[in-house]
């Protein structure tokens, strides 16, 4: 009993001080969220905070959250002083938010009362829920604000693909902010502010929710399932491969223009899966098309889900034991000349579509270091292979250069204004 | 020698400004009101305002009471108005028919830059001039003065509307008891034009408004009926007279008198300026913007033009309290409002708009987008305005 009580004396003293520390480090940004932690007693002192500064933006190797609201913004002027003015609010906001603040100090009900409050509060009281905020910026962006000799040369107008049936209201924008969280509320509440700051120079050209991740970043998360019952990303990359992370995600000095370097390249496809058709569809076939069981998510010629795919394996029939128009073996690194892509998309559904079917799917989104050699010929080699197809309907797409992240004292993309 | 010529400048210039007054005195016909006159300025500007002019003796007078005399030689129904900084209006004279002469007397206690208009057909921006008022009259500058200021100017110009709102309800009340259906289906949007300027106001009289502008699918108590300018729409639209139309525009025009009547002695605050400004924005975004509001003639961007006109006049009353407050919000308003402007303006068709069913799903989206823009900065003018 005595050592037990001094035990306890020891790690709460060992707790106290830990915080202590995590409030130093996060700054002041951070520090009422991490106080708040500290007090209580067995609440984790981490509240979810994800640093918004540093060397590549967050939201990109982040371990990915629950849960998205993503947003493309049109331009509504072609003045670059006041999209920079924008910028600057929008980074002093963000940060706030990412910390589990409000947009302002005081902001939903402490100001003026006779004035709309300038945070809309309803993440009042929710915890910062892993936050994070991503800034891209679209080609357009460029030839609105006359800044065209700015643009990357890998930031391209994606081709069309076989069996696209791309809706120009779900696709393309000037700029986008993908807000990732483990809170549905917490997202939405830092879209919701960030349009609102944005309204007379931006304006939504189109935005998607998402429910729940269909990939996995980190080693240290499960791989989920997407809306078709598989197992989704299995061979990912994870945050804890730096190295195949520099080469695939992370535009590298002497890729393209200097301010793009640090940053990357975000592919958006809202894909349509065909629910009630799928459904239909029988195990066996299910299993053929993606290549993987579907409890455990093996390859068709291995045993765990984590074991290699051996393209070559051929079954008892003699045939490949995953197929030749298999999802994975079209989309294998193997079969594209190494390359590989971080997928970081999410579930949706988005009630139904008036003929009493799901309007459900997967909102495709990967962070790649250049799209036009890894993103491109692996949706070409899928939208013209991928039996999968037959069950899928592209119908929206956009491609957004994401600046480096934001260092101490700087904006968002000031490395392009500067 | 510089000395000698800015002297000799300047008594030229009052001479001139003489001149002109005396000319424009002696070409009246009928003398200014002596009542309202300001003898300081030698006798009231005369404006000779014409369906494509809009002529003016003096382009400057000093501060204090200015009078105007406005004879319409035109063939339309004119407006006239003198504008401060942001398009406040600072005086206006509204509903004068061709061959009338109409007085108008506006306080200006400020020195500086303005804008004279006139609006044959009573749309747009108008015919417009400089006006340069020099000196400044005396007069107490606090922040409530200038607060008292702008919700007596407020008030002013919901006085104008409904002078205005009431004669031209009348005529198309009579176009409709005579079945002129066309006659009536232009006269429509004209009237719903003053209406909508001042909507928060109508609708503050909550027994009033659903009589006179309520839509066709309201809950209503059992036993009333659908009545107001909007029956009166769907009937030249899309049903064609009934027996019970005559009796529904009568009803229209009591209702009207009734307003009339009680919004006489309003008397409004700062912030019911600023909210009233913001409400019809919301109009705009919520009810416009979707062809809600005039289902059955698709003339909402009429209504459109209104609620922005009365959103405008609002704000622009508050302006010199902003520009205390806040110098950045006010050129931000401006900005914002010439871009709704400048849109709405692509949809005009003679005095009036084209139809609501011309716009396209990227019409619509783009005039969202300036309403979204407008709104967020009307919105802090309440917290501006008593801050």
């Amino acid at each position: 009993m005595a050592s037990a009580g001094s035990g306890g004396g020891f790690s709460r003293r060992r707790l106290f001080g830990f915080a202590g520390a995590g409030v130093a480090l996060a700054g002041a940004g951070a520090g009422i969220g991490y106080a708040a932690g500290a007090a209580g007693s067995d609440e984790p002192a981490h509240d979810g905070v994800v640093p918004f500064r540093g060397q590549h933006q967050a939201g990109i190797v982040t371990p990915a959250q629950d849960r998205m609201h993503f947003v493309a913004l049109d331009l509504t002027t072609t003045d670059r002083a006041e999209v920079q003015r924008l910028f600057q609010k929008w980074t002093a906001a963000a940060e706030r938010m990412t910390a589990g603040l409000e947009t302002s100090e005081n902001g939903a009900v402490g100001l003026n009362p006779l004035s709309p409050p300038a945070d809309t509060g309803e993440a009042l009281g929710l915890p910062a829920a892993s936050l994070t905020l991503t800034l891209g910026l679209g080609a357009s962006f460029f030839d609105k604000l006359g800044m065209a000799g700015k643009r990357p040369p890998a930031l391209i107008d994606l081709p069309s693909f076989t069996g696209d049936r791309l809706d120009p209201n779900r696709s393309g924008g000037d700029l986008c902010i993908q807000a990732c969280s483990d809170d549905p509320q917490v997202g939405v509440h830092a879209i919701r502010n960030l349009v609102r700051i944005g309204f007379g120079t931006t304006a939504v050209r189109w935005s998607q929710l998402g429910f729940g991740r269909t990939s996995s970043t980190s080693t240290a998360q499960a791989t989920p399932r997407n809306l078709f019952g598989f197992k989704d990303g299995t061979n990912n990359l994870k945050a804890e491969e730096p190295q195949e992370i520099d080469q695939h995600v992370w535009v590298e000095a002497g890729d393209g223009p200097a301010w793009m370097t640090d940053g990357s390249y975000l592919v958006a496809r809202r894909i349509r899966m065909h629910i009630e058709t799928w459904d239909r569809t029988s195990l066996e076939e299910q299993e053929a098309i993606v290549g993987r069981t579907k409890r455990e998510g093996n390859p068709l010629s291995g045993q765990k889900e984590f074991d290699l795919a051996d393209l070559r394996a051929k079954g008892a029939d003699g045939q490949p034991a995953i197929a030749m128009n298999a999802h994975i073996r079209l989309a294998s690194s193997e079969s594209l000349n190494g390359v590989k892509i971080l997928r970081r998309g999410y579930n949706f559904v988005d009630g139904s579509d008036g003929n009493g079917h799901l309007d459900a799917g997967l909102f495709f989104v990967a962070f790649v270091r250049n799209p036009e050699t890894q993103f491109v010929p692996m949706q070409r080699a899928l939208a013209k292979k991928d039996k999968m197809m037959e069950y899928l309907e592209h119908n929206g797409s956009a491609l957004f250069a994401c600046p480096p992240g934001v260092g101490d004292g700087e904006y968002w993309a000031q490395s392009l204004f500067s | 020698m510089s000395r000698t010529t800015r002297r000799s400048a300047a008594v030229l210039l009052t001479a001139g400004t003489a001149a002109l007054v005396l000319a424009g005195c002696t070409s009246t016909a009928q003398p200014a009101a002596p009542s309202g006159g300001d003898a300081a300025a030698g006798g009231p500007i005369t404006v000779n305002a014409t369906d494509a002019a809009c002529e003016i003796s003096s382009a400057e007078a000093p501060a204090g009471n200015i009078s105007f005399s406005i004879k319409n030689s035109g063939t339309k129904v004119t407006e006239f108005y003198l504008y401060g900084t942001g398009d406040r209006i600072m005086g206006e004279i509204e509903n004068i028919g061709p061959g009338l002469s109409r007085n108008l007397i506006v306080e200006v206690p400020d020195g500086g830059a303005y804008t004279t208009a006139c609006k044959p057909g009573m749309i747009g921006d108008g015919i417009r001039n400089a006006f340069t008022v020099t000196g400044t009259a005396a007069r107490s500058v606090d922040t409530n003065a200038r607060l008292a200021e702008a919700t007596a100017g407020y008030k002013r110009y919901v006085g104008s509307q409904i002078e205005a709102l009431v004669p031209k309800t009348q005529e198309f009340v009579d176009a409709v008891k005579a079945g002129k259906v066309e006659e009536a289906k232009a006269l429509f949007p004209v009237s719903r034009t003053y209406w909508e300027r001042i909507e928060p106001v109508a609708e503050s009289f909550g027994d009033l408004d659903p009589k006179m502008d309520g839509r066709e699918d309201d809950e209503r108590e059992q036993g009333v009926g659908f009545t107001g300018f909007h029956r009166l729409e769907k009937d030249l639209w899309a049903d064609g007279l009934q027996p019970d139309s005559a009796a529904v525009a009568d009803q229209l025009m009591v209702d009207m008198k009734d307003l009339q009547t009680r919004v006489a002695p309003l008397e409004f605050t700062p912030v019911q300026l600023a909210n009233g400004a913001k409400e019809l924005l919301d109009e705009v975004a919520t009810g416009k913007i979707e062809g809600e509001e005039d289902r059955y003639s698709h003339t909402d961007l009429w209504d459109f033009k209104g609620n922005l006109d009365g959103s405008q006049g609002a704000v622009a009353a508050l302006r010199p309290v902003i520009d205390e407050k806040d110098p950045q919000l006010g050129p931000t308003l401006d900005q914002r409002f010439a871009a709704v402007d400048a849109l709405l303006d692509e949809y005009r068709e003679g005095d009036g708009y084209k139809s609501y069913l011309t716009l396209t799903e990227d019409d619509k989206k783009a005039m969202a987008a300036a309403v979204d823009a407008l709104g967020e900065p009307i919105s802090q003018v309440a917290g501006v305005v008593t801050s």
